[in-house]
């Protein structure tokens, strides 16, 4: 009988062309997430506000009593205002640690001795946090649309608010970008998962508490650019055709979250590097 | 027989970390086979190594890896090399087994064909029965073997190994030696291998690039290297008042090298033919007693020493 050897040997398959390693990545990093029961717990409880809509909606359509109860287009709006909560949940839980994990066990000289770019390791690791935020985001309040028409057994909702699915898009889309690019570049700031979680906290509740601070001086909210999550609200509001809450330009709040992309961006390019080096 | 052409060629690079240059104006090239790069510490291998990886970009020269440009193709040379670096590194929360198989996905291997060679791999490596252990519990030993496993499992044709036996006890060491030597000498993978511990080198490799301060200070195949241009002698000696300072002077100013082996032996490079009759000359005019004089085979380590100017 033969005996199988396992010495080693060479390869002789095919290998995948360059620029799909950060497919590889997200694919792991969903799988490991997966694997954890908290975050499943997390992940379920994120849903039980859409439930709540749900059995909102059909209460609505098949009871007269309901009617109060049936959904406009503020409806969706306030249903993602409410999911905030559990994005900040999430993105402290999966974000935390993407990059200073892998600072912490050197792990960055091994993916960037692979055929990957920097830009795809980040895309990779984006992409994680990105998947899970629009699991609690953009998931819930498009199935809530579905459950809507079906429970109403007509498309008269939806095509008296046509623009529901590009805004619920369009805002899910920049909700979970600007989160997930800002936890990813403090996430690169550290070795410590813990200290970059404490730190993203820090960073939405202080800018709310010097806004709160500003505000009760000059009874204006003017100055509402200062607050990270005012801002999400502020464009949330004009991209649902609601009246905005504060007196911000929407283009003031809509740089502020240019900027904040951008600056972690520049954080990132010069975090995520195969070597540190300190001249 | 056409000699093979080389697997890593540098010119005129020049890192530098702000005022500190790390690498002046190198220019060399590395053999097919297993190549060592010795150097005593700081004196530029690993960065080196990390500029041919694309991770450093150098103020000035060119630097070419398996025939592809280190500045315009980085993507084709990471595909086709295997990189072990010197500090642990892990991905945090893996088995050996998913670890390994990740880093063959990452480098380009269908799932299955990565998860395969993985076992294969670590099988090699010794930590076969170790496989299903989180990394984060590995010993340092078994922390190098498996930096060695991931870079080997997508089967790259040149390796470069940065201080592969730091921190391993003897047993380790020498069987990390005898992979490093198998897969260079019978599986037929190019390698650079950094060390500053000269019996590695001069085990496992059959050329060898001795750096100091940043510059090449000799390089070529091992055997030519310590082809003797003279002869070299094991002396003990002693000296009036026991001080052999004004003997050593006296040796190197007639142009003969000598360093320290033991607390009181030394190693002597005498060039030409005046061999051992020289140096009891000059033993003799300096009223030194030769207590000991056996000849000697040069070694790696006379090589370095005479490279890098070692007393």
């Amino acid at each position: 009988m033969p005996i199988h050897d396992q010495g080693y040997r060479r390869y002789g398959g095919e290998k995948a062309r360059t620029g799909t390693g950060w497919m590889v990545i997200t694919r792991a990093g969903l799988r490991t997430f997966f694997a954890k029961r908290a975050f499943l717990g997390l992940l379920l409880a994120s849903w039980a506000p859409f439930f709540v809509r749900a059995v909102q909606i059909y209460a609505a359509a098949n009871l007269p009593q309901a009617q109060m109860l049936a959904p406009t287009a503020d409806t969706f709006r306030q249903f993602l205002d409410q999911q905030q909560t559990f994005v900040f949940f999430i993105t402290v839980y999966v974000g935390a640690g993407l990059i200073a994990n892998d600072r912490r066990a050197n792990a960055l000289q091994i993916y960037l001795s692979k055929p990957l770019t920097r830009a795809e390791y980040i895309f990779g690791k984006l992409a994680i946090l990105m998947t899970f935020l629009a699991i609690v985001t953009w998931l819930p309040a498009i199935v809530l649309l579905v459950v809507q028409i079906s429970f109403a057994g007509n498309f008269t909702f939806l095509a008296n608010n046509l623009f529901l699915f590009p805004a619920i898009t369009v805002f899910s889309f920049i909700m979970v970008t600007m989160v997930a690019t800002a936890m990813l570049a403090l996430s690169s700031l550290s070795n410590s998962s813990r200290y970059v979680g404490i730190l993203y906290a820090a960073v939405i509740f202080f800018t709310q508490a010097i806004y709160g601070v500003v505000y009760a001086v000059t009874r204006s909210t003017s100055m509402s650019w200062i607050s990270f999550s005012a801002n999400l609200s502020q464009i949330g509001d004009v991209i649902f055709r609601q009246t905005p809450k504060y007196e911000t330009p929407w283009p003031v709040s809509l740089l502020m979250i240019a900027l904040v992309l951008g600056l972690s961006a520049f954080v990132l390019e010069r975090r995520v590097r195969g070597v540190e080096v300190v001249a | 027989m056409p000699e093979a052409a080389p697997v890593v060629t540098l010119d005129g690079v020049t890192v530098a970390y702000g005022a500190n240059r790390a690498l002046r104006d190198v220019t060399s090239s590395f053999a097919a086979g297993a190549v060592g790069l010795l150097g005593p510490n700081g004196a530029g291998k690993s960065t080196m190594i990390k500029s041919l990886l694309g991770f450093i970009v150098p103020e000035s020269g060119r630097m070419r890896v398996l025939g592809y440009d280190v500045a315009e193709s980085p993507l084709e040379i990471r595909a086709r090399v295997g990189y072990m670096p010197e500090s642990d590194a892990h991905i945090p929360g893996m088995n050996a087994v998913s670890f390994v198989a990740y880093c063959g996905e990452l480098a380009g291997l269908p799932r299955v064909d990565a998860m395969q060679r993985a076992h294969e791999v670590l099988f090699y490596v010794g930590l076969g029965e170790a496989r299903y252990r989180n990394v984060e519990t590995y010993s340092t030993g078994m922390k190098q073997r498996i930096k060695l496993a991931q870079a080997l499992v997508h089967d790259p044709d040149l390796l470069f190994l940065d201080e592969p036996t730091n921190g391993m006890d003897p047993k380790g060491r020498d069987e990390m030696l005898e992979l490093v030597r198998d897969l260079a000498h019978n599986k037929g993978v190019n390698l650079i291998l950094s060390s500053h511990l000269l019996p590695d080198v001069e085990y496992t490799c059959d050329h060898v690039v001795v750096m100091d301060k940043g510059s090449i200070a000799t390089a070529g195949p091992i055997e030519a290297l310590k082809q003797p241009r003279g002869r070299v002698y094991e002396l003990r000696v002693k000296a009036p008042g026991g001080d052999v300072g004004p003997f050593l002077q006296k040796l190197r100013t007639a142009g003969l090298d000598c360093h320290a082996t033991d607390e009181d032996v030394m190693r002597v490079f005498v060039p030409g033919e005046g061999g051992a009759r020289e140096l009891f000359a000059l033993a003799s005019a300096e009223h030194v007693q030769v207590r000991h004089l056996r000849p000697s085979v040069p070694t790696l380590e006379d090589v370095f020493a005479h490279a890098v100017g070692e007393e």
